[in-house]
């Protein structure tokens, strides 16, 4: 299922000009980082691809639905959105009972929603923490239950909002290891982050945006070697990419084997 | 001189069974910044809040053994009194803000307020402390309007304006962009060149190398590391137990294996990477 965006305009009710005009193809099955600085426009991209905010002008399509045409309810079956702040989307009283909600609420059957919801328990490593209420686990653990509350539903689009902010290293490879059986399935995946080193990692295509446009698109490699165009939108490059330039390797590297590899030449 | 001094500290939380800190032994000097690393769980946060006062005085709890700042010690002393030397920051901002404020300027002067810091000095501090912080165009936002990142400008402003002799920063820049990041951590490293010592924890390992003095590694509530960031930041006692570390340090590690890096110190920043790598 594609998304096609056309001439995307977005203005906040405020006046604020979040979007200024960006036209975007994401094939079925990308895999999509999108980097740049606080108030890039960023999350207002998203928030448009699930209906949560509409064109100010031009148009999204996820697949056939143009989502100026059907609800947000609706196009929750499309598409998946963890938000950057778990608290902002738990309310059940136990971990079973939030992941089984948005199934549920798609008109799963009861053994199809119980199959997802196992599914996404075991995906984010939490089938041991069912009966316990979601705001007695640590915040990285929260963070778990929003992955899986959002996985269960089991969309062909999922959308992470910084998934990896404020955890720690364990956690982040759990998040990498669930955005890689997802990309295995077939699923397409975007995610705003500021972690550059993991965008480089997990992602072979990279938007970076700036003032509300897309300043770069393309093969991670591509886009996270442009040094110059990255710092007008404050992003570093990855640091094995920066020390790969620093010692004049001819290809742009961004993780440790093409470092090596390099590096060996 | 040690401005902070815990000996032999092991704390409990209340309703619990398993201590959170074990056995705690950390002295750190006037000026000195220390970087405080660790998986989540490792006891991070409370040790944060042990060195601020928050423990025992707020949380209750058991804690034993001796937690010294600036010659008083914790258990004789008043969370009133202990704050006038010692600020905290708090991982989420959102816990940290007032609630009884319209305005960020208000919610920075709120401390003072209770201080009883006469008028003029207290618009004046405020004024230095949000430009310190360059968050002085949201002086009359809502504390409640603002992103993450720049509600967690406002608490360190709120502690910053205070003038503690010792910072205690607990993950402060978790929701800033790496521009905001590199600002706050200027500003810190800035502070305890001026002789502020900070304490900060923080999961940041390329920052705290450039920017820390000190790195002191918690695991499961002990101290399992502590020493200079090149040293404590690739030691082998970290390997496997959930630390993150620095790209160059985990390239090197591999490229020795295979005698590209042929230096006996690992790398935790580009220049020493660059350095090591160059010649290769």
């Amino acid at each position: 299922m594609n998304i096609e965006i056309q001439n995307l305009t977005f203005s906040y009710p405020t006046g604020v000009q979040a979007l200024r005009g960006l036209s975007l193809t994401i094939n079925s099955g990308g895999q999509v980082a999108i980097v740049g600085q606080n108030g890039a426009g960023k999350t207002t991209l998203v928030k448009h691809f699930n209906g949560l905010l509409q064109p100010t002008s031009g148009s999204v399509k996820i697949g056939d639905w143009d989502t100026r045409e059907h609800s947000v309810a609706k196009m929750a079956r499309r598409v998946g959105y963890v938000f950057q702040n778990p608290d902002e989307q738990l309310f059940s009283k136990n971990v079973g009972v939030e992941v089984a909600f948005g199934p549920k609420n798609l008109g799963m059957s009861a053994q199809q929603a119980e199959g997802q919801v196992k599914d996404a328990l075991a995906m984010t490593e939490l089938s041991d923490k069912t009966e316990t209420n979601p705001y007695d686990l640590s915040a990285t653990w929260r963070k778990m239950v929003a992955l899986a509350s959002v996985i269960a539903m089991d969309t062909d689009i999922v959308i992470f909002d910084e998934p990896t902010t404020g955890q720690d290293a364990a956690n982040i490879a759990r998040i990498a290891n669930v955005i890689k059986v997802l990309r295995e399935r077939g699923k397409t995946v975007i995610t705003i982050t500021h972690d550059i080193d993991f965008c480089a990692e997990n992602f072979e295509r990279v938007i970076a945006m700036s003032q509300g446009r897309i300043l770069l698109d393309g093969n991670a490699n591509d886009v996270l070697g442009q040094e110059d165009i990255l710092a007008t939108t404050y992003v570093d490059p990855p640091q094995l990419t920066r020390l790969g330039k620093r010692l004049g390797l001819q290809k742009t590297v961004r993780n440790e084997e093409e470092f090596l590899a390099g590096l060996n030449k | 001189m040690a401005i902070v001094s815990l000996q032999n500290v092991t704390y409990k939380y209340p309703l619990t069974d398993a201590p959170v800190l074990k056995n705690i032994n950390l002295q750190v000097n006037e000026g000195e910044f220390v970087a405080v690393i660790g998986p989540n769980g490792a006891g991070k946060s409370t040790l944060c809040y042990t060195v601020a006062g928050f423990v025992p005085h707020f949380f209750k709890g058991e804690l034993m053994g001796a937690v010294e700042v600036a010659g008083a010690e914790s258990s004789k002393s008043n969370l009133h009194e202990w704050v006038l030397n010692v600020g905290l920051a708090f991982q989420n901002p959102f816990n940290q803000i007032s609630g009884a404020k319209y305005t960020v300027f208000e919610e920075i002067a709120f401390g003072l307020e209770n201080i009883g810091v006469p008028r003029e000095e207290m618009i004046q501090r405020v004024n230095d402390a949000m430009k310190l912080t360059g968050i002085s165009e949201l002086a009359d936002r809502s504390p409640y309007s603002l992103s993450g990142g720049q509600q967690q400008r406002v608490a360190l402003t709120s502690i910053l304006v205070m003038h503690p002799k010792v910072l205690v920063l607990d993950e402060p820049t978790s929701q800033m962009d790496p521009i905001g990041t590199r600002e706050v951590f200027g500003v810190i490293r800035t502070l305890a060149e001026r002789g502020m010592t900070v304490i900060m924890a923080e999961h940041k390992v390329e920052w705290i190398a450039n920017f820390a003095d000190r790195v002191v590694a918690l695991h499961e509530g002990q101290i399992i590391e502590d020493g200079k960031p090149q040293e404590a930041l690739t030691s082998d006692v970290l390997a496997g137990k959930g630390f993150g570390i620095s790209r160059y340090t985990s390239v090197a590690r591999k490229a020795k294996e295979i005698g590209l890096w042929k230096k006996d110190k690992l790398p935790v920043t580009l220049e020493e990477a660059v350095e090591g790598f160059k010649n290769v």
